[in-house]
């Protein structure tokens, strides 16, 4: 495929010419009839995992099918931190692996996907946070993967804005830190995917809702679609909040909930805060955009369900935790509020592997954490459906740990509780 | 409320004219006896009472109120509410600043301080401004295209366009303000209070429904506000007023004027943002009272914003209209205006924002704002209609007035850079698509324009409502409404005022109706309708070159989107509406792109060549208007953020001079330090005073029950390696060994469990064999999650057949009471089962130690309490020193024990007993801390310390709890493969080889199995850590090779009872692997060589506690 490199020179040439003569970042071709791998959903572990089959297993013809607009999912609905501190080291090397191609990404896609290294606090505030985050930070450092325990004192001077005071109604203890962790542009992350796919050959077909998988037997073979059939001997599923309804047409039950978890973000401000601060005491995170904006997260809304949207009462706690941390954030005013469906497994680590049918892979149950997995994720599940075989990184996750016990519990460790 | 005809007090209309040179020496609803001083960028300005802060700058003569996102043009005032994209400002300094107001939205008050938010050095000189010149190098989607090489320089990049971005500037101090919340339900909820809401509400109020009408501006009426017309025979004014007092007569209406509905959630669940401060000095009779502070007055613990709940039975959405844009070249300078907002300026504030204005429109009710700046006495320079010749009333008026008016067409060029000096006029071809003529400059400083109006479809969308395209008004208007919810008036495409009228009656009527009121019909008040000449869509205006060679026309003007990018948008792939959005930030400012997404989906619909409504819109997202931060939190934060509970003895303590700890939301006493004793430090020597311990640990493993209370689920201990103990500490635990220690253990979860099916529910709860336990005995009884893994402990106590009194931890009780209920609830609601939490009812008071007994049979009261009469893990309720009580003989410390539970009114005066009467055995109080090393000592498990949800009774050495012959919660999981693997981590006691080093808590453990017995190396990663190198790109990339954990400590001390560090820890097939040693990996790198032992290191026997 032909392609425009990007860079400051392309960006001073289209200049010149009124930039009248930019190309398409990507293709809208028609479905063809057949492909040796179609994935189902166009979000950024889809996208990723057809750039990864493309690029590390060769096999280009390869569609990646869309119900909507590709990114429109929970990769437009994150609050884009980026972080491998997990604790248990099979989800702490796939997010380290994860991390470690964020590093590259913005050269290897030549799509700035702006990375920003701008390390990630893990706020405690009781002695029990404490020995939790001192567990952890150990084993992220044997692991290889870089993390420090921080004390307040520390914090503040990192972070003056925040609320460190022994009299706050539940006073902050100490913190771990990631330096490597930070954010990313969501949106670019998708498009810069899609964009190298593209160009290695992948079509990327949106407005594309997949109805039904067709299967003969114990083998998948094709996909029914709003624009027809089209077969494929492998099929790579990975829709997030909607893995349970794909899995229904396999005539497969995953233990997956769907919750939505909302997201925030205030009018933009002069920059005030320059890292990631996350709390699961006070249970709220926040950053600041590159526009400015503070971008906010929490838990998840209790109840089930496919509503983008969310109750308010969430909302609610989410500013008071974020007051808690920050209390000169107060007069400050809130401009969107949305939400993603998140799929929760019941360990809170994605389910990534094979399934009961043939040719048929999974890659959901990513709960709140997903957003910083995207290039790993696609990574090992391009891997799993190149070779029939889970990689390494992946091996742990497989739908059997349900039925064999083989949990990895990364309730604690997850950015807040589920 | 009307205006005085002029200012009694500042002078002469010439000494006005020169402050305020464009205030109308009459006319306008502000109060000219009330002038105000404030300042707007360091300049001294005035205005008046009823002023907003966008009025009064106009009324200065102040063009330029800000700078453009990202272009830093020089803008001005475009509208006059919350559509206003340009005139953002900072008000207030200090603590009371806030960014990003919107001027037309700040109700003025004395010596308010405004500032602009963008603009470098400042807003009338501005550095970047630049970039409006290399605007073709900053095209849609630039940065996705750059600053990726070299890598490193990222960071650096960032950091500019950081410093560049952003608006106003974050408070610095805490908000002095308080935020309350409010919840209401009323039968109709009224969003506007425009004619057609407020036609809605007086006929649904008339009726006899309870109605709340909500209004974000500070005077009811909406555009009855800025209106020429006559309503029954009245001017709009007087009918207003009457129409506010017949409203306020009905006596279940709440009026809520300077309220915005900000979210339309499920089930017709709404909320309101009230800005309590911003209500009119003298409110409207009706109108709710308060008082009349603004906006950064003194305060004297006000609320300042009020979040109403709303649960309504029927909403009525009368939002209006919002006018729009007209997209042409260079349609962003100052003196550009609404037509809407110019009559609005003109008429409710007495101000004419221009000298010689010039109207520029595609539809009839821009002229309006031609007559009103004639009646002000602007000279008017022109009408510019893009549609041919047609009938239409107001048109007609305009001619009559002897105002040119150039039909048929458009604005193509604008001069004048900081305010408009003159417009370009050219003829255009009837479709509105080519120019066709000779071009004419006319001068002019202000252009009016209108393209038209789109509904505020905005809640009826969050409701979930579909919209549909319009052809008629060529705009969005409400379809199906998604919930209980009618739109009506301008918000449902309805633009004439009499249609407005009868329509707002008509669902008022109907609402009432459909909550059950029968509905009082009223004569619907007569209007003149004018002759209405059909609008013309102009989406943009043709121009002689492709908009990628024509000045820059914009879509959204706080994001500088123009037509040229969306085009490049398209151009690149990015077709949906959505991408679109995304890609050029089109609708991501803080208006939200009320004024320019309809002008940009337009403009992507040409691109596509698609109609607008096959284009669709971008999702509608709550708020409708920015909220406060603090506002959505509410009275919740700082000491409310969370209840803090303390137990009945917390003043007791206090006064004991206890260190407190925070567990969960309570405060507990951590230990009572003594005047003069401090901190020993660590490694100590072996105590002296560890008489009695025995050397412990190894001796064989649990094989008897073990009766334990766990107190606390958030454990205390220091997390980082201990330097040195608390003197306190030691001596409690050498007090509760030798003689007498009590503690208060009132935080305990209590849950009283009754009814013919208790036995068999606790049966499948709990692992144990409930049905087996007799009256008046207690049990150590666990609860395993579905998963099989340990959910929370305590004790059981069968208090009658049907009758059991059970404990919690202190963090999960709530959890464990609401586990319980979601079983009998969802799952066996067969049960005849009922809970009732007895936490807060009984204050728990421990009495530890060999000499607990005798402090107790010292007592008068009708309990025998030696060993025959009161066996341990037995339960007897009596009177004790004259109290009822309940006893319970169990230990969380392997002591001889007791826990007396009293009423909770009655503890203080039961505990000063057994102090009194513990004299003799010196008694000694203790907290949290030494309960810890007391049970640690023992080995008695804390969920949530020494479990984290993936350890199953199993690995903690409980198999004794599991009975075989029944089924629980957690069973099956238990029998899985992975729960049987021999090399799970168990739970063992570590004792570290040096006999000194207090491990800290959370350390991973690894084994020794490198060459020459040394623990490995950490990685190359984590040795860098904290360095700079790291956080480069590439630079983390070398393979890492991880280092297998075996486990991790989850409990250690020092245990001053037996002269030595003890710690416990889960490690992998641990109990099979005592003697061996493993390594503990300190943060600081270092290695600790530890040995595995039984996790008992005291008593192993477990003989003191039966004595």
């Amino acid at each position: 495929m032909n392609k425009q490199k990007y860079s400051i020179f392309a960006l001073l040439r289209n200049a010149v010419s009124y930039n009248e003569n930019w190309r398409q970042a990507w293709r809208s071709p028609e479905p063809k009839k057949k492909y040796d791998v179609i994935i189902v959903g166009g979000g950024g572990h889809g996208l990723a995992t057809a750039y990864y089959l493309a690029r590390e297993h060769g096999i280009r013809n390869v569609a990646v099918l869309e119900k909507g607009w590709i990114g429109g999912g929970n990769t437009g609905r994150n609050t884009t931190i980026v972080r491998s501190n997990y604790l248990w080291t099979e989800a702490a090397l796939l997010y380290e692996k994860s991390l470690k191609l964020w590093e590259g990404l913005s050269q290897e896609l030549n799509y700035n996907v702006m990375f920003s290294q701008r390390g990630v606090y893990n706020l405690g505030h009781s002695l029990q946070d404490m020995r939790d985050i001192e567990r952890r930070v150990g084993a992220n450092r044997l692991n290889g993967i870089d993390a420090e325990v921080v004390t307040p004192g520390q914090i503040k001077a990192a972070i003056p804005i925040i609320n460190i005071s022994p009299k706050a109604r539940y006073p902050i203890s100490g913190a771990s830190l990631q330096r490597r962790g930070g954010v990313a542009r969501h949106d670019a992350v998708a498009w810069g995917f899609a964009r190298a796919a593209d160009a290695l050959g992948v079509d990327i077909i949106q407005q594309c809702e997949v109805t039904g998988l067709n299967r003969q037997a114990d083998r998948v073979t094709g996909v029914e679609t709003s624009r027809g059939r089209i077969t494929a001997d492998k099929i790579g599923v990975v829709v997030a909040g909607h893995a349970s309804v794909l899995a229904a047409m396999a005539g497969l039950r995953f233990p997956l909930e769907s919750h939505p978890l909302q997201a925030y973000v205030s009018e933009p401000l002069k920059p005030i805060l320059d890292t990631v601060v996350m709390s699961n005491g006070v249970h709220g995170y926040i950053s600041q955009s590159d526009k400015g904006e503070l971008v906010i997260g929490a838990g998840v809304d209790a109840y089930t369900g496919y509503g983008q949207r969310g109750s308010f009462h969430t909302i609610e706690h989410a500013m008071q935790a974020i007051i808690e941390l920050f209390p000169l954030f107060s007069r400050v005013r809130m401009l969107r509020q949305w939400g993603g469906i998140v799929d929760v497994s019941p360990d809170a680590c994605p389910i990534i592997g094979k399934t009961p049918v043939q040719g048929l892979y999974f890659n959901c149950g990513w709960g709140t954490g997903g957003f910083k997995a995207t290039p790993g994720s696609g990574w090992v599940f391009a891997h799993t459906i190149a070779r029939d075989n889970p990689h390494e990184l992946n091996a742990a996750f497989g739908l059997e740990r349900f039925t064999s016990g083989a949990l990895i519990d990364e309730h604690g460790a997850a950015a807040v509780a589920h | 409320m009307r205006a005085k005809a002029s200012s009694p007090d500042k002078g002469d209309s010439g000494g006005m004219g020169k402050q305020q040179p464009n205030r109308l020496p009459r006319g306008g609803r502000i109060d000219r006896s009330q002038p105000l001083t404030f300042h707007f960028n360091n300049r001294a300005c005035q205005g008046y009472a009823g002023d907003t802060l966008a009025s009064a700058l106009l009324a200065n003569g102040i063009d330029v109120i800000g700078r453009s996102f990202k272009y830093h043009r020089p803008r001005g005032i475009m509208g006059s509410g919350m559509e206003e994209p340009n005139a953002i400002i900072q008000v207030g300094v200090g603590a009371d600043t806030v960014p990003n107001l919107r001027a037309t939205e700040v109700a003025l008050y004395d010596g308010l301080t405004a500032s602009t938010v963008r603009g470098w050095p400042g807003l009338d000189f501005d550095l970047l401004a630049i970039n409006d010149f290399c605007h073709r190098l900053l095209s849609a989607g630039f940065y996705y295209k750059t600053f990726m090489r070299p890598g490193a320089l990222w960071k650096w990049y960032e950091r500019c366009l950081r410093k560049a971005s952003g608006l106003g500037v974050s408070p610095q101090l805490p908000d002095p303000d308080r935020y309350t919340h409010r919840n209401a339900h009323c039968d109709v909820l009224v969003v506007g209070a425009g004619p057609a809401g407020l036609m809605a509400a007086l006929a649904a109020a008339k009726s006899g429904a309870r109605v709340i009408i909500a209004d974000e501006q500070s005077e009811f009426g909406g555009s009855l506000l800025y209106s020429a017309a006559r309503v029954a025979g009245n001017s709009a004014d007087e009918w207003l007023g009457k129409a506010l007092t017949a409203l306020a007569d009905c006596p279940e209406v709440v009026l809520l004027p300077c309220s915005t509905v900000f979210g339309y959630y499920d089930y017709n669940f709404l909320t309101i943002l009230e800005r309590c401060r911003d209500r009119p000095a003298e409110p409207r009779q009706g109108l709710s009272p308060s008082p009349p502070e603004r906006e950064g007055s003194k305060r004297q613990g006000e609320i300042r914003q009020r979040l109403w709940r709303v649960r309504a039975k029927r909403v009525i959405l009368a939002t209006g209209a919002i006018e729009r844009p007209l997209v042409f070249p260079n349609n962003d300078r100052p003196g550009v205006m609404l037509a809407s907002a110019v009559s609005h300026y003109i008429h409710r504030y007495g101000v004419c924002p221009g000298r010689r204005g010039l109207i520029f429109a595609n539809n009839d009710s821009a002229c309006q704002a031609a007559l009103d700046l004639a009646a002000a006495g602007a000279a008017v320079a022109a009408v510019v209609d893009c549609r041919a010749a047609g009938p239409g009333a107001i048109a007609d008026a305009v001619e009559q007035a002897g105002i040119d008016v150039f039909r048929g067409h458009v604005i193509t060029g604008v001069t004048g850079r900081k305010r408009v000096r003159s417009v370009q006029v050219t003829p255009v071809s009837a479709d509105g698509k080519t120019l066709n003529g000779a071009s004419k400059t006319i001068a002019c400083d202000l252009v009016a324009m209108s393209g038209g109006w789109s509904p505020a479809v905005h809640l009826h969308s969050q409701a979930g409502g579909g919209i549909a395209w319009s052809e008629a008004h060529a705009c969005f208007i409400p379809d199906k409404p998604g919930q209980d919810n009618v739109s009506v008036g301008a918000g449902n495409g309805s633009f004439a005022l009499d249609a407005c009228l009868a329509e707002g009656q008509q669902v008022g009527l109907d609402a009432a109706r459909q909550c059950g009121f029968e509905p009082v019909p009223f004569s619907t008040p007569k209007t003149v309708s004018a002759t209405v000449n059909p609008l013309q869509p102009l989406w943009r205006t043709p121009a002689l070159q492709s908009p990628e060679r024509s000045p820059k026309q914009f879509l959204d003007y706080q994001n500088d989107t123009t037509v040229t990018d969306v085009r490049l948008a398209v151009r690149e792939g990015f077709q949906n509406v959505e991408h679109v959005k995304r890609y050029t930030a089109l609708g991501f400012g803080t208006d939200q792109g009320k004024l320019g997404n309809i002008n940009g989906m337009a403009a992507l619909a040409e691109c596509l060549d698609k109609p607008i409504a096959e284009v669709g819109t971008t999702t509608f997202r709550p708020p409708y208007t920015p909220v406060a931060f603090g506002a959505c939190a509410g009275m919740d934060v700082g000491q409310l953020y969370e209840p803090v509970r303390k137990t009945p003895l917390h003043d007791w303590h206090e006064a004991a001079g206890a260190e407190f700890e925070v567990v969960g939301q309570w405060l507990r006493p951590w230990y009572f330090p003594r005047a003069g004793e401090d901190r020993l430090p660590l490694p100590l020597t072996k105590k002296a005073g560890a008489r009695g311990a025995e050397t412990g640990g190894e001796g064989g493993d649990r094989r008897k029950p073990f009766a334990t209370l766990s107190l606390a689920a958030q454990a205390p201990g220091e997390a980082s390696a201990r330097e040195d103990l608390p003197e306190a500490v030691a001596r409690e635990c050498l007090a509760a060994r030798n003689s007498l220690a009590i503690m208060d253990a009132s935080t305990l979860g209590k849950i009283e469990v009754q009814g013919l099916d208790a036995v068999a529910f606790l049966e499948r709860i709990y692992t144990h064999n409930v049905a087996g336990m007799k009256i008046g005995r207690c049990a150590y009884g666990i609860m395993l999650g579905e998963d099989g893994m340990l959910m929370d402990d305590g004790v059981m106590a069968r208090l009658g057949e049907r009758h059991f009194y059970l404990t919690t931890t202190t963090g999960g009780a709530a959890g464990v009471l609401h586990w319980l209920e979601q079983w009998l609830q969802t799952e066996w609601p067969e049960l005849k089962v009922y809970l009732t939490s007895v936490t807060e009812r009984w204050a728990t008071i421990a009495l530890v130690g060999p000499n607990s007994r005798k402090l107790l049979q010292g007592l008068n009261g009708d309990i025998a309490f030696d060993q025959a009469d009161f066996p341990f893990m037995s339960v007897r309720s009596g009177v004790l020193a004259g109290f009822a009580v309940q006893v319970f003989r169990v230990s969380f410390s392997g002591e001889l024990a007791f826990e007396i539970n009293v009423e909770s009114d009655e503890a203080l005066a039961l505990w000063r007993k057994l102090m009194e009467a513990g004299g003799q055995y010196d008694i000694t109080p203790y907290g949290t801390e030494t309960m810890h090393v007391l049970r640690a000592e023992k080995g008695f498990v804390i969920v949530g310390q020494d479990t984290d949800g993936s350890v199953s009774p199993v690995d903690l050495g409980m198999n004794w709890l599991l009975t075989e012959d029944k089924d629980y919660l957690g069973k099956r999981s238990l029998a899985r493969p992975d729960c049987r693997r021999a090399d799970r981590k168990q739970w063992v006691g570590l004792l570290s080889e040096d006999g000194t080093t207090v491990l800290p808590e959370g350390t991973q453990l690894v084994e020794a199995n490198t060459p020459g017995g040394r623990p490995p190396r950490l990685p190359l990663a984590a040795l860098l850590e904290g360095s700079r190198l790291v956080g480069k790109p590439g630079r983390a990339r070398g393979r890492a090779r991880p280092i297998p954990m075996v486990g991790h400590v989850t409990s250690s001390y020092y245990s001053a009872c037996l002269g030595h560090p003890i710690a416990l820890a889960l490690v992998s097939a641990g109990r099979a692997r005592k003697g061996d040693h493993i390594h503990a990996a300190l943060s600081d790198g270092r290695y600790v060589k530890v040995k595995i032992v039984s996790p008992i290191f005291y008593d192993p026997k477990g003989e003191r506690q039966h004595v």
